[in-house]
């Protein structure tokens, strides 16, 4: 097969290994990023007893590796429990995935939350309470856009980290852009032993990371109206 | 009647005590000037009156109604503590404005806020923030910054951001205006423009209270003058009194360092 042959049915493949891979990443964040903020206030609650849990349960989740976590998620209930929550199939291997994502992300997020609020000068909040602001009010109107604009760089770090990350969730055969690009080399659809389709997903994650940065730039300048 | 009366006001941070039996009484339309070496306790008796800290012991009346007794438990702190913080206002040393508003919206927001409350906000909800508005833009143009009410705070300097954020405190009609070291951030040149516009809000009979190291404006804008030392108030009188005559050693060992 001339490679002008092998081209559309490489390209197809790798489209829906695409969009397996962005399925993952959109779920991750909407999943990721309330579950961080949660994370966060109770990190920075009265109770001793629950900072004292999400702080060790934060330490675990970024002390160890996003792949040991995708398959014990994935293996341990079926395996060890006997009780094989996530099914057979893709979407099964999907929901596993998702988990492990939102998790591991919820915490790398939860961290960054926590710094930001933290970071605003203790002035900004005792000017609201003098000014006879609700608690709420002096978060919502005085603290979070100031939040938003500490924490966008690493945040947007954090998600083109993640992009690139999903390829992790190969490891349970997770039928995205790495898994669609190796199956050239095993053989699939008439095409085997070629090794060019895996490395031209990397055009697709660059071009992904391309478009992310170009969005978080805007926002950040969208922001820089104020010190 | 006095407008401020304060009483017997104790206040430990761990084992120091920080404040230590303070008594003193305000008239109203009357300037109290506030002096001291650091750590003298001046910012905490700032801060209990704010209600920004909770005093051990003592009592803090306004116009005769008690805001404050620290002998009844903690959830009578707590009660209505929005409410009373309302009878002060405080301009801090710092400024802290809110950097991502304008100096029109600095000044406005609190009272927007507070509108929100009022039973007829819904029906009058524009006519409010119209009268607002003109309230905001009133005081910036008194503070002489009608230039300046679309700016943001990083875009004006220290002493008109300090002008920003009294006319915010102003905004709220507290009862005593409290101003924390209000020129310490600043170099001369701008804290004589801040001085003179506490001078002015002095000479239309503003209730303040000013915690100053600037001993001739603190002598010249005040009524009555208290000098604080570790925690108590060592002299207060009238500001010859003070300043020309203190009784205590200590007070004049402390002027000493500002004779020039």
């Amino acid at each position: 097969m001339t490679f002008a042959e092998q081209f559309p049915i490489v390209l197809g493949s790798l489209n829906t290994g695409f969009l397996q891979t962005f399925r993952l990443f959109l779920i991750t964040l909407v999943g990721a990023i309330p579950l961080g903020m949660l994370l966060a206030v109770a990190e920075i609650s009265r109770w001793k007893l629950l900072r004292a849990f999400i702080r060790t349960v934060v330490w675990i989740v970024r002390g160890s590796p996003l792949m040991i976590q995708l398959l014990i998620i994935f293996y341990f209930p079926g395996l060890v429990l006997n009780t094989p929550i996530w099914g057979g199939g893709e979407s099964g291997r999907f929901a596993a995935a998702s988990v492990a994502f939102i998790i591991n992300y919820a915490c790398y997020f939860c961290e960054i939350f926590r710094g930001g609020i933290q970071g605003i000068p203790v002035g900004q909040e005792e000017a609201g309470l003098v000014l006879g602001m609700k608690p709420a009010q002096i978060f919502f109107r005085v603290k979070l856009l100031q939040v938003i604009k500490a924490i966008l760089p690493p945040i947007s770090n954090e998600i083109i980290t993640l992009i690139k990350d999903t390829s992790l969730a190969r490891i349970i055969a997770l039928q995205e852009i790495i898994w669609a690009g190796q199956s050239f080399m095993k053989g699939s659809q008439g095409i085997s032993g070629v090794i060019w389709p895996l490395f031209f997903t990397g055009i697709y994650y660059l071009a992904f990371t391309g478009i992310l940065t170009i969005l978080f730039a805007r926002l950040e300048k969208k922001l820089s109206y104020f010190r | 009647m006095p407008i401020l009366e304060v009483e017997h006001l104790r206040k430990s941070f761990g084992a120091t005590r920080v404040l230590d039996d303070i008594s003193f009484t305000m008239e109203p339309g009357t300037a109290l000037s506030i002096i001291g070496s650091s750590g003298s306790g001046k910012t905490t008796l700032l801060r209990c009156l704010n209600f920004l800290e909770r005093p051990d012991a003592g009592i803090i009346r306004v116009k005769g109604e008690t805001l404050l007794d620290a002998a009844s438990p903690a959830s009578d702190f707590q009660r209505n503590i929005r409410l009373k913080r309302l009878h002060f206002g405080l301009v801090f040393q710092s400024f802290n404005l809110f950097p991502q508003y304008t100096a029109l919206e600095n000044v406005t927001l609190a009272e927007k806020l507070l509108a929100r409350e009022k039973p007829d906000w819904k029906d009058n909800k524009s006519a409010y923030l119209k009268s607002i508005e003109e309230h905001g833009c009133a005081l910036l143009a008194e503070m002489g910054l009608q230039d300046r009410m679309g700016n943001y705070p990083h875009q004006l300097s220290g002493g008109q951001c300090q002008r920003v954020a009294i006319a915010r405190a102003l905004a709220l009609n507290p009862d005593i205006l409290c101003f924390d070291e209000p020129t310490s951030a600043l170099d001369p040149e701008l804290t004589g423009e801040v001085l003179r516009v506490i001078r002015s809000l002095a000479d239309r009979s503003t209730t303040m209270i000013i915690v100053t190291h600037e001993m001739s404006f603190a002598r010249d804008v005040a009524d009555h003058v208290i000098f604080m030392d570790s925690g108590t108030i060592c002299e207060q009188g009238s500001p010859d009194e003070v300043f020309l005559h203190p009784q205590q050693e200590r007070t004049r060992q402390f002027l000493s360092h500002y004779a020039d």
